[in-house]
């Protein structure tokens, strides 16, 4: 939470009611969504509500034994993250707080209350090198020097959006701390390495473009079915433990983005843990730097104040946007969405509004929506091209889709990746239903894919949607009087249907070799499946009974090119001896 | 300590009172009836000239003249090694006649939250000694695991056995002989009837279990509203064993259904906008706030485990309870009602149970390298061959592939063997991987496509598939 410039003290007002996250105050002269400090703990909260001389506040911590008749004392400005060097490898509550520094202030493995912190180490030293000299003229947004952040980032410094901007009359390279004037303009503006940015508001842009550009995601039933671009937005709903946050994990982990923001919106502590004692093991695939260099976490669990909850993928987007205004790509995932709906709505409820579908409040939508434009491939202020990717989990009640936060949600990602109980169940994992899910993405990405690998690519592809079409239908048949009854023809389909699930479709996330899976390997397995294909019905067509053809001992290798290192050698070995292994037959 | 006797409104499990100086709110309330009697409950809300207070024993009996103090803190538990072996009610006063407890600490039973970066992630294995557990759905040290029964299901009996037999096999092997004192169970009961009270009871009086135990009974005839304190009396006498005095702790919950419907009372009364089907909406973060008081701190030897057990009302896992519950933990272990009746012992169906923790638990050092392999090739073979069931009662065996025919045999044959154990055997994840190559050895070796081939060479049996084709013929 921003707290490095000293806002000027309003006056006091005083406490008049308290109801768990809600409290309402009397006599507090604050704006609309101004943050304050609540009873004499001067417990965080923020204004969400003005009716006459009573101000309601949702505070960001636990409000056990305030009560009524304590101070509330208003700081004037509204809730903001601390933007500059320092954010990356960092773990943050939803308000912005570090944990790390939480920990050592308050001493304990637990959260006490009434500590804050700002957001960014404000006495560290960073090296600046200045990108402008003296005499340029710069304007709001533009990059006027770069700090090497993490060995993966270089920070780039930049004019803040709403100055007015000048001519460079100072401007020095060195070690600073983000408080100190790096450059001086001739209007007398001095600009640090630290900035302040409202987490309700959207950073400015110059416009949005289309994106052409896919995220890869290393996973095979993504970047081969269901694509998301960079500026894209993806939801990913489905039941509990049908793989939502491993999904999110996979992608934080393999996505090819420069800045990984994973925001941990209501869910379990120890899925923050594993993330904080993997990722410094683990290599960024594009960087081969440690992953924490490139990732920032915001961890606000189920158990940690609701209102919290509710701002966290406020500081998760901001913060995105405040690299992505760098030029860099940004892929910020939620896990999950639902968990900030349900704060909306515990809020809601206490505030007694009129409740919508469900009990959630009216805004429902328009919060979602407005979260969700915030994604986007952009043209920056400063020239620059940035994007910032929305994947967000989302956690039906009964794995039921029909309910709001769901359907507001897909009203506006363009990506719908559909957990499905019932694979997760038989552990076909990553359990995307195929035949649900969808990507909107795919015809802009398909000329991509198709010079960047294989410009069969759409082809290839289109003949696995088929065939896995055919064998949704054929299952129907299948169930009813078994597989025996079928044509021969039809046995073969659904054998290499079968082999496109289990060799394509699934990926084992927990497996060294299998977790990450380069667009090249994902084409050559899909490729080797329509290759055993092509030679099987020309097999069948010779007259070769479809068991033999089936029987062969090549085919069943196929399910293990995705351990494979080397698989470009096993793939090629691999087609030749089905290809011969079938010609055998006949 | 100001006393009022102002009461204006009482309703349901709820007092309103008149005040005229400031209470805070989640303080702790003492309302004193006309004939002596005292009663304790909660600030639920708090304004500057009235309070809502929720009364843990039930407002019967009170009337307008009662009067009222306000403790001016939170509840408090009061902690101590002493508790264990003691045997307290669902508000933490004692009922087994021992001394009075002479408290370390009084430590706030709402707890705090562990700081996400202060935990560290549960990766040690604890062998319950029932295979559908340790070989498919491992349990780790800090984990927070629950059992998804329905009435009926024999639920007590899972949890008593996975208590008695818990054991992390490595300390085994040190040698450590301080070992059993180290480990504690605490036990919540919510509204559970006399007679399964009595069975957990006799059960850890039979085996010794009680000298490290520490008991919380809320039975069915006691106060409702009495539940919502119960399970964190519980846990916070559980972190303080575990992070203060190192202890590993097991902590058995049950019953949480009966512990929402007083979540679900409380709300009603208080006219609240209802959740899907009448529970709170804030009802997934009450949960979380028990939930998530599991797990390992960084620095500290103890654990928290957690084994919440919760009836599925009409055995429907998508109801509130068992889906919000389902949500915050770490996996569900599902008892089932079919493979009870076939008289399978315990009755876990490893399908839709879950164990989210297991991947960093097991594997070579931990478990045996070849587990992982082992777990996924059982649940894509049963999963085919429980699909198969229906098709065959429609079209017969014989209209089957042999393989499928495989598959179907490999389906009964797990849930008799390797499923069905009974309620007092303790096998060793050595037995229970052995016993499941012994039943993947009837599948044909290019039919283990999940398991790594230099694995199948080591483990795989080769005269079994020969028996079976004899068999057969
Ligand atoms: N790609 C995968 N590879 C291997 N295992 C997976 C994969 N995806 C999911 N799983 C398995 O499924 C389990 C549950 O997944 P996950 O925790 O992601 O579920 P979830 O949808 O996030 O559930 P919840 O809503 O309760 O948080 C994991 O612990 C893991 O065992
Ligand atoms: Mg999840």
């Amino acid at each position: 939470m921003s707290q490095a410039t000293d806002t000027d003290v309003r006056e006091d007002g005083i406490i008049e009611s308290v109801s768990g996250p809600v409290v309402t105050a009397r006599d507090l002269d604050a704006r609309m969504n101004d943050v304050v400090y609540v009873g004499s703990e001067g417990l965080m909260g923020e204004v969400i509500e003005i009716e006459g001389n009573i101000t309601t506040i949702q505070v960001y911590e636990e409000t056990s034994g305030v009560s009524p008749g304590e101070p509330v004392e208003g700081t004037g400005s509204p809730l903001s993250v601390d933007l500059g060097p320092g954010m990356l490898d960092a773990i943050y509550d939803g308000v912005q707080r570090p944990l790390d520094v939480l920990e050592e202030k308050m001493g304990s493995a637990f959260l006490d209350r009434g500590v804050d912190a700002p957001g960014i180490d404000l006495e560290k030293t960073w090296e600046f090198t200045p990108e402008v000299e003296e005499g340029d003229a710069v304007e709001a947004g533009d990059i006027v020097g770069t700090v090497p952040e993490t060995p993966s980032i270089d920070h780039k410094v930049m004019v803040p959006p709403d100055s007015e901007g000048g001519e460079v009359v100072a401007i020095e390279s060195g070690n600073f701390n983000v408080e100190e004037t790096v450059v001086e303009l001739d209007s007398g503006e001095e600009i640090q390495m630290h900035q302040e940015w409202p987490v309700r508001q959207q950073r400015p842009t110059v416009e949005k473009e289309t994106p052409t550009e896919p995220l890869i995601s290393g996973q095979r039933v993504l970047d081969g079915l269901f694509p998301i671009a960079k500026g894209g937005t993806a939801a990913i709903p489905g039941p509990f433990g049908s793989g939502k946050t491993v999904t999110q994990h996979q992608l934080a982990k393999w996505a090819d983005a420069d800045i990984v923001v994973y925001v941990g919106c209501g869910e379990r502590g120890n899925e923050m843990t594993e993330v904080i004692e993997d990722f410094p093991e683990l290599e960024d695939p594009t960087t081969g730097n440690a992953l924490m260099d490139r990732t920032c976490l915001i961890a606000n669990t189920s158990n940690m104040p609701v209102a919290a909850r509710e701002s966290c993928v406020y500081t998760g987007i901001t913060i995105a946007e405040y690299f992505r205004d760098m030029g860099y790509d940004v892929a910020l995932m939620a896990d999950s969405t639902s968990r900030w709906a349900e704060a909306m709505r515990e809020i809601s409820s206490r505030l007694e509004e009129m409740p919508g579908e469900e009990g959630y409040p009216a805004y429902l939508s328009a919060r979602l929506s407005e979260f969700y434009e915030r994604a986007g491939y952009f043209e920056n202020i400063n020239g620059t091209e940035g994007s910032v990717s929305v994947i967000g989990a989302v956690s039906p009640p009964g794995g039921d889709f029909s309910e709001p936060v769901t359907q507001n949600t897909l009203r506006i990602v363009k990506t719908f990746w559909a957990l499905d109980a019932d694979l997760a169940e038989r552990r076909h994992f990553p359990s995307i239903n195929w035949n649900e899910s969808y990507s909107l993405y795919r015809d802009q990405l398909d000329p991509w894919f198709e010079d960047n690998v294989r410009a069969d690519w759409p082809e290839t592809r289109q003949w696995a949607i088929d065939t896995l079409d055919e064998e949704a239908e054929l299952q129907e048949i299948v169930q009813l009087v078994g597989k025996d009854a079928l044509p021969e023809d039809q046995q073969l389909t659904l054998e290499i249907a079968r082999y496109l699930r289990e060799a394509w479709l699934q990926q084992n996330a927990f497996h060294d070799v299998d977790t990450f899976c380069e667009p090249e390997k994902t084409y050559r397995i899909m490729d080797a499946a329509k290759t055993y294909n092509d030679a099987a019905f020309e097999a069948l067509d010779a007259g070769v009974p479809v068991e033999e053809i089936t029987d062969i001992d090549a085919a069943p290798r196929l399910n293990r090119i995705g351990v494979q290192e080397d698989w470009n050698e096993y793939i090629d070995d691999l087609e030749d001896e089905i290809e011969s292994q079938l010609r055998e037959l006949y | 300590m100001k006393e009022y006797q102002t009461i204006t409104e009482i309703s349901g499990p709820l007092v309103f009172v008149e005040t005229d100086e400031p209470v805070g709110y989640d303080d702790i309330v003492e309302i004193e009836l006309s004939d002596g009697e005292t009663r304790r409950g909660q600030v639920l809300e708090s304004a500057s000239d009235y309070v809502a207070i929720q009364v843990f024993e039930g407002t019967e009996g009170i009337d307008r003249d009662a009067s009222v103090r306000f403790l001016g803190e939170t509840m408090k538990m009061p902690v101590t090694e002493d508790l264990l072996g003691r045997v307290m009610d669902g508000t933490g006063q004692p009922i087994d006649g021992g001394p009075e407890i002479v408290p370390d600490e009084r430590r706030d039973i709402v707890g705090e939250a562990i700081n996400p970066f202060s935990r560290e992630y549960p990766e040690e294995f604890i062998q319950t000694g029932v295979s559908a557990i340790d070989g498919m759905n491992t349990l780790v040290r800090g984990q927070k695991l629950p059992i998804f029964s329905a009435s009926g299901l024999p639920h007590n009996d899972l949890a008593l056995q996975i208590a008695r037999q818990a054991t992390v096999p490595e300390e085994e092997e040190e040698g450590d002989d301080d070992e059993g004192s180290e480990f504690a169970v605490i036990f919540g009961a919510m509204g559970i009837t006399a007679e399964e009270a009595n069975e957990f009871m006799d059960d850890f009086e039979r085996t010794g279990a009680l000298e490290r135990s520490v008991v919380f009974m809320n039975l069915a005839d006691d106060p409702a509203v009495e539940r919502t304190i119960t399970p964190r009396l519980a846990l916070t006498t559980a972190e303080y064993l575990a992070f203060e005095k190192d202890y590993h702790v097991l902590v058995i919950l049950t019953d949480m259904t009966n512990y929402c419907e007083a979540l679900r009372e409380i709300g009603a009364a208080r006219e609240e906008v209802p959740g899907r089907r009448g529970y709170p909406g804030y009802m997934y973060t009450d949960l979380a706030q028990l939930y998530e008081r599991a797990g390992r701190i960084e620095g500290r030897e103890g654990s928290v485990t957690q084994l919440p057990i919760l009836t599925m009302p009409g055995d429907d896992d998508t109801h509130p309870i068992p889906d919000l519950t389902g949500y915050i933990t770490e996996g569900q272990i599902y008892i089932d009602r079919d493979l009870n009746s076939q008289g399978i012992q315990p009755p876990i169906n490893v399908l839709p149970s879950l164990s989210r923790l297991m991947d960093d638990g097991i594997g070579e050092g931990l478990t045996r390298a070849d587990h992982a392999d082992v777990k996924d090739q059982i649940f894509a073979a049963y999963a085919e061959g429980e699909d198969l069931r229906d098709l065959v009662n429609i079209v017969g065996r014989e209209a089957l592939s042999e393989l499928d025919n495989k598959y179907l045999d490999f389906a009964d044959r797990f849930e008799e063997e390797f499923v069905d154990q009974g309620t007092d055997t303790a096998r060793s994840i050595d037995e229970t991987l052995e016993l499941g190559w012994d039943l993947l050895s009837m599948l044909p070796k290019d039919a283990l496509n999940r398991i790594d081939e230099d694995l199948i060479e080591e483990h795989y049996r080769e005269d079994e598939t020969a028996e079976a084709v004899e068999a057969e013929a």
